[in-house]
């Protein structure tokens, strides 16, 4: 017994010497991992070398055109993933075998770092870190900002009704001003932190056909069906397409209020005519359907996310998320009680409450969740640009 | 009363336990492993070899019975039993609607695995995601499933099943299913199975578990020490070359090494002492494993240069590294003189052809021992690479003998109401060696039989005792 003991000590200690993991250097990749970079690369060499998950997403075909992990093809990794959960609830390594494999949630962690190593300017990616603070802030800043704006404006928070106008409160002006530039700042911030990614992970030059296949992958959530179309992960093994279904609705709610309010400004702007639209106007109906795709979509995801797998994705983010959801739901709901209560004297009350969670979404949109869709439809084109050109990898017959 | 008892958690029992009750068996299934482990060795899984007359879905051209046969006679080197084969053949056929049924989703071959296209179905997400939608499946039919309950002993009463023990408590049931696993994860038995060799060493102490820790055989002794017919060599199994480091179980798929034929294998004693290239690596990393289970300290390594590079499946660890050959002998702990002397050898034998990795190419060696058939291109640019292989044992092949009843037979009577199926039975069909994906055919085919024949059983015996009692 004792030849066996000394022998399963050595076979013991051949297997626990240390591993050196791969790590690679090439041009933005001269940079030093960050330890969740690490952990992406150390999870990737033990995928790339199962494979099994192959067929779930873009995560994996990606990984297998790669032998070494460097700090841009992390990133760009990391922003493919969706965190539909499918390959940790699949995973043979995952908790607790010793390998402790969980893609998605070393992807999560990478996420985030991106967003705040890209943000523009730099100085405010720290807001990031305590992301739910900086929502919380810059929502209780901005209804402040308005609530104040009205009473020095009407002399009090309730008034004579105006018949919903608006602008009987604010001046039109003003408003296209304020949010206007709130809005500008935040296309140019995003613009430039993902720009900035993009030069990064070095994607090559675009096709139609590389352009057509992100957006249909970017517009249906494809990486949210699973790859077998049943759906992805969330409370456990099984699948479900509800986080897809309420994604779509809280996109394209989003979508139908933006063109809301683009379809508003062509009518003030061009044609000279001036809110308040009537109920069944173009304007109103686009805003009322998205709004309630815009309540629905958001509380569905927030409840999805509370009852999410807790070792599917980063539970550190949860503040970010959940932020962002309720954010969406708010201006949401201000909305159509303004909208329901714009005959009343309530109406400028309703509508600081309503600006102000509106102005608390743009201010924050370069610095919180919504930069998610912008790195990941970046990395989305990266893929199908990357999937048209050839592999430079020959794995021979095996 | 439950009707149907299943013993095991894995692939085999989940097939067994959903049949029956699907056969309208109340059922009853016990894993020893707690549910982050559940699904024995299936969740490292990753395919299902399938017969296949034309393409069908993820399967492409076809794969007709003859040609499953011919490959499994060819492996097994004929320690087969040609009426059980075909069998599991045939069945592989038809099996996989009824899978799908159950939540299995098939996906086509991974990338670097196209060379089973055409033989094998693979299962999106591997055999942890089979083994998941078994396990969904089978709760929302109704099957009792109880983790953590390791069965180690059965009432026998004249070859009937009569009960099972769980240390203290004993649970009846008109009928059982075996299907808890080989002995693989049972370090002990192993030494015993390989014994000492002219060295004077222990080989199976060497050895790399790669799938589960929990298949330690105690169903499997228990009943051969009961009297059941047995078959198989209990030294032989799924023994495959993997990396020395990995973990000492459940290292799965990721611990090959995909570079032997790429390169040259030496031993301890920095000699070769095998043909590196005989045939393509998909039809020879079965042998590896008890090929380097002969060599001294049970170990070898295996050597490549930069050439290599690119070609093969990335290893999950990397390799040792250096920039000139005495350096990497140095760094494996090779006698340096000798390896150098191997290499030199081997290369200076090397009749470089037109290199191809994708067909039988004629790069060879003349006048070295072993020689190397195919792809064999002198070791000569840095940096030059080492892998240290340990055998990896997958799962063994002792087990109960079995006609295509799947019924445990007592000097050859059947019993009645105990059945058997998977790796307790796979020696049945693989005496020897191993091919790509069909250990998931006999657990799939054998699975779904001892299932029905265990509900049939029960169901008959519920229908004597209502006759018993009206009467």
């Amino acid at each position: 017994m004792k030849q066996l003991e000394a022998l399963t000590q050595q076979a013991r200690e051949t297997a626990e010497q240390p591993i050196q993991w791969h790590s690679k250097g090439t041009a933005i990749n001269e940079m030093p991992l960050s330890d969740d970079e690490n952990e992406v690369a150390r999870v990737m060499q033990i995928c790339n070398a199962c494979r099994y998950c192959e067929g779930f997403c873009a995560v994996f075909p990606a990984m297998t055109r790669r032998l070494e992990f460097g700090k841009a093809d992390i990133n760009y990794l990391a922003n493919l993933c969706h965190n539909c959960g499918a390959c940790l609830h699949a995973c043979q390594y995952a908790p607790p075998h010793e390998f402790g494999v969980n893609v998605p949630q070393a992807m999560a962690k990478v996420r985030v770092q991106t967003y705040t190593d890209y943000a523009w300017p730099a100085a405010l990616g720290k807001l990031y870190k305590h992301n739910g603070l900086t929502l919380s802030l810059a929502a209780a800043g901005a209804l402040a900002l308005f609530l104040v704006l009205t009473i020095s404006i009407t002399g009090g928070l309730l008034h004579e009704p105006l018949a919903g106008d608006f602008y009987a409160i604010f001046p039109h002006n003003t408003l296209a001003l304020m949010f206007g530039l709130v809005f500008v700042f935040a296309i140019v911030a995003l613009g430039i932190g993902v720009t900035r990614f993009w030069r990064d992970v070095s994607p090559g030059t675009a096709s139609g056909a590389a352009v057509a296949q992100a957006t249909h992958d970017a517009l249906r959530l494809k990486y949210l069906d699973g790859g077998h179309g049943k759906g992805c992960n969330n409370a456990d093994d099984a699948f479900t397409l509800a986080r897809r279904r309420f994604h779509h609705l809280t996109f394209y709610g989003f979508m139908l209020c933006f063109a809301a309010t683009c379809v508003a400004t062509i009518y003030h702007y061009v044609f000279g005519w001036e809110a308040p639209y009537p109920y069944f106007s173009l304007p109103v109906i686009l805003g009322t359907l998205g709004g309630i795709g815009l309540l629905i979509g958001p509380a569905g995801l927030l409840w999805l996310n509370i009852k999410r797998h807790p070792l599917q994705g980063d539970a550190a983010q949860r503040p970010m998320d959940r932020g962002f959801i309720a954010l969406l739901f708010l201006v949401s709901l201000t909305g159509l009680l303004l909208l329901g209560l714009r005959e009343t004297s309530v109406m400028g009350l309703m509508l600081a409450i309503h600006l102000g969670t509106v102005m608390a979404l743009f201010l924050t949109l370069p610095y919180g969740k919504f930069a998610h869709g912008i790195y990941r439809c970046a990395s989305l084109l990266k893929s199908a640009i990357e999937k048209r050109q050839p592999d430079s990898l020959k794995l021979g017959s095996d | 009363m439950i009707d149907v008892l299943v013993i095991g958690g894995g692939n085999a029992a989940l097939c067994a336990a959903l049949m029956a009750r699907e056969a309208g068996a109340s059922v009853l299934l016990l894993e020893a492993a707690p549910k982050e482990w559940r699904g024995g060795n299936s969740q490292h899984t990753r395919n299902l070899r399938c017969m296949h007359d034309a393409p069908q879905d993820v399967l492409v051209d076809a794969y007709p019975e003859e040609e499953y046969w011919q490959d499994l006679l060819k492996v097994t080197g004929g320690i087969t039993n040609e009426h059980l084969a075909r069998l599991v053949i045939r069945e592989s056929s038809t099996c996989r609607d009824w899978m799908r049924k159950h939540g299995v989703n098939f996906q086509p071959p991974l990338s670097g695995a196209l060379h089973v296209a055409r033989t094998n179905a693979f299962f999106m997400g591997g055999g942890k995601a089979l083994v998941n939608a078994y396990y969904r499946s089978a709760e929302a039919l109704g099957v009792q499933i109880r983790y953590e309950a390791p069965v180690d002993a059965i009432e026998l009463d004249n070859g009937r099943f009569v009960a099972a023990r769980i240390g203290d408590e004993r649970i009846t049931a008109r009928s059982c299913v075996l299907a808890a696993g080989g002995f693989e994860s049972n370090r002990e038995w192993l030494r015993e199975a390989w014994g000492q060799n002219e060295r004077g060493e222990w080989p199976a102490d060497n050895f790399l578990i790669r799938g589960t820790r929990f298949n330690m055989g105690v169903l499997l002794k228990f009943m051969i020490d009961a009297g059941a017919d047995t078959i198989g060599d209990p030294s032989q199994s799924h023994c495959v070359a993997i990396d020395a480091r990995a973990p000492l179980y459940d290292g799965g798929i990721c611990t090959r090494i995909d570079c032997v034929s790429l390169g040259v294998v030496v031993n301890r004693e920095a000699k070769r002492f095998y043909d590196e290239g005989e045939d393509f690596w998909p039809k020879r990393y079965a042998i590896w494993g008890r090929l380097t289970a002969m060599q001294p300290g049970q170990i070898a390594y295996s050597i490549i240069d930069a050439k290599a590079i690119g070609r093969f499946m990335p290893p999950v660890f990397p390799g040792v590294k250096a920039d000139t050959l005495p350096e990497l002998a140095r760094k494996l702990g090779l006698d340096e003189a000798q390896f150098m002397r191997t290499l030199t050898d081997y290369n200076t034998a090397c009749r470089v052809g037109t290199f191809d990795h994708t067909k039988l190419d004629d790069c060879h060696t003349e006048g070295v021992e072993p020689i190397k058939t195919h792809w064999a291109r002198p070791i000569d640019t840095a940096p030059f690479y080492g892998y240290a292989l340990r055998p990896g044992i997958t799962f063994t092949y002792l087990g109960l003998k079995v006609d295509d009843t799947a019924a445990v037979r007592f000097n050859d009577e059947p019993s009645d109401n105990l059945f058997v199926a998977g790796e307790m039975m796979a020696g049945n069909v693989l005496g020897k060696g191993y091919t790509a994906g069909v250990g998931m055919s006999i657990g799939t085919a054998f699975g779904r039989i001892a299932g029905t024949r265990a509900a049939a059983s029960a169901l008959a015996q519920r229908a004597q005792g209502a006759q018993r009692e009206a009467a």
